[in-house]
């Protein structure tokens, strides 16, 4: 089931942002994910304040050249998997 | 030797071999560690820093029992400030809500807690401990924390019928995360591997179980699980291949490339009070032992799946095979194959007393195997 447009996604408990040898990852129990564009831009604004739909129209803006109806899809996509791994919780309601 | 050598990512700091616990099934050598080895925090501080610049993200925290070490704060403290993610692999045993407190402040980020069965006799005949009421208090106190929590949950055939219990359980708990680790027999576990195999049958039930389980759980519940390897087609690409991703160092300091490799004869190990972690790495022999293709033997060396399972396990082929450059006998195109389907076939005439398939239950005298436990070094 894709995430609600509304709802704010929000790092899980242990799960971080890390680098190391430049490389951006998200840290969460013995896995890391490694992050570069837009999977980058997507985790940083998992804090609990942007809105799915927020998330959407920011990469849309940086990805202008990209069509924006996979722009959405993509991002619904990958927070669906972040959400499987449980490394991302959806808040619904006022912002943290 | 590999012409491009990837860094390290995941540290196993295997703390101490002491543990309040005697689990029948553990992975630590049959040959435990003393207490008087045990590198001092100092040394562990300098070697989390080390594992950081070398490229590692990850340091689990382990043994034995990791909470058994005085120091396990300063620990925590320690790899957390060198830049690594925190993992603690714990029984939960000794530990109260002040200890917590203070490992969670220190930066701890992951907290696995083990069970041995979702009720209490089980818990304690597997462990030969009262354990199990403790692993209930800090599974409570967890909630009141933010740190990623994981329950492990070890399946052999004398808990493998207990896995709707095991899930109800963490689903009244904070737990997001769960693993069903089906037994791997080395070290404690392959002494007892004969009462602890799963018949056919439990396995396949539970296979299916835990598939409709996952999904059910999905977003909310993240299971992980894994099947005796003995039951699988092709081997496991063992610790992600020899020297490739993870080191462990023992309770003295010895760097090996995974938990069982004292079992290889002829394997000399490095230990980190003589040289830095990346030159071992880099440079020891033991590391260099089974990298790249060279060592492996036929089918292995022109396999199309070597890139995959890099031959399966190296301590399992020397278990099994008493040869670690053999092919994993697990593996359906292993030479030796049969000897593991003569294994299994042993396990699946093993007398079961109640219903279709099912294990007797647990703690049953008349029918409790006799367990070969692990004792607590000095």
């Amino acid at each position: 089931m894709p995430p609600e447009l509304n709802s704010r996604p929000l790092l899980a408990p242990g799960c971080r942002l890390g680098e190391n040898n430049q490389q951006r990852v998200l840290l969460m129990p013995e896995r890391a994910l490694r992050l570069n564009g837009p999977s980058l831009e997507i985790v940083e604004r998992c804090d609990g304040k942007h809105t799915v739909q927020q998330i959407i129209l920011d990469l849309q803006k940086i990805y202008s050249k990209a069509e924006p109806q996979k722009v959405e899809q993509d991002i619904l996509g990958y927070l669906t998997l972040l959400q499987k791994e449980r490394a991302v919780d959806f808040e619904s309601g006022a912002p943290l | 030797m590999p012409t491009t050598l990837s860094n390290p990512l995941a540290l196993i700091a295997e703390l101490t071999h002491r543990c309040p616990l005697h689990c029948v099934y553990c992975s630590n050598p049959l040959e435990l560690q003393s207490r008087t080895n045990e590198l001092p925090t100092e040394i562990w501080t300098r070697v989390f820093k080390e594992a950081a610049a070398a490229g590692v993200l990850q340091a689990d925290f382990t043994g034995g029992e990791p909470l058994a070490r005085p120091d396990i704060v300063e620990l925590v403290r320690a790899a957390r400030s060198a830049g690594l993610y925190v993992n603690l692999i714990t029984s939960g045993l000794p530990l109260d809500e002040t200890k917590l407190a203070a490992l969670v402040e220190a930066g701890l980020d992951h907290f696995q807690l083990s069970f041995q069965g979702a009720r209490e006799e089980t818990a304690n005949e597997i462990s030969a401990t009262k354990s199990h009421a403790q692993k209930l208090r800090v599974l409570d106190w967890l909630r009141h924390h933010r740190v990623a929590v994981t329950l492990n949950f070890v399946i052999h055939r004398r808990n493998i019928d207990q896995l709707e219990e095991m899930l109800a359980l963490v689903e009244s708990s904070c737990a997001t995360r769960i693993e069903f680790a089906n037994v791997q027999y080395y070290g404690w576990a392959f002494a007892n591997r004969e009462n602890l195999l799963p018949t056919r049958e439990q396995l396949n039930r539970s296979v299916e179980f835990l598939k409709r389980e996952q999904e059910r759980l999905q977003g909310k519940i993240r299971i992980e699980f894994v099947v005796p390897d003995y039951y699988a087609k092709y081997p496991k690409p063992c610790m992600g291949g020899w020297g490739r991703k993870l080191m462990l160092i023992t309770p003295s300091g010895d760097a090996l490339p995974c938990h069982a490799a004292q079992v290889i004869p002829g394997l000399s190990f490095e230990n980190v009070q003589d040289r830095s972690l990346r030159e071992i790495w880099e440079h020891s022999a033991a590391f260099n032992k089974f990298r790249g293709e060279d060592w492996m033997q036929q089918p292995c060396k022109t396999c199309d799946r070597r890139e995959q399972d890099f031959g399966g396990c190296r301590c399992q082929a020397l278990l099994l095979a008493g040869d670690a450059a053999a092919t994993d006998p697990v593996c359906s195109l292993a030479p030796l194959r049969p000897k593991v389907d003569a294994i299994l076939a042993a396990a699946n005439l093993a007398p079961v007393s109640v219903g279709a398939g099912l294990a007797p239950p647990a703690a049953d005298p008349l029918t409790r195997p006799a367990w070969l436990y692990r004792p607590n070094p000095s």
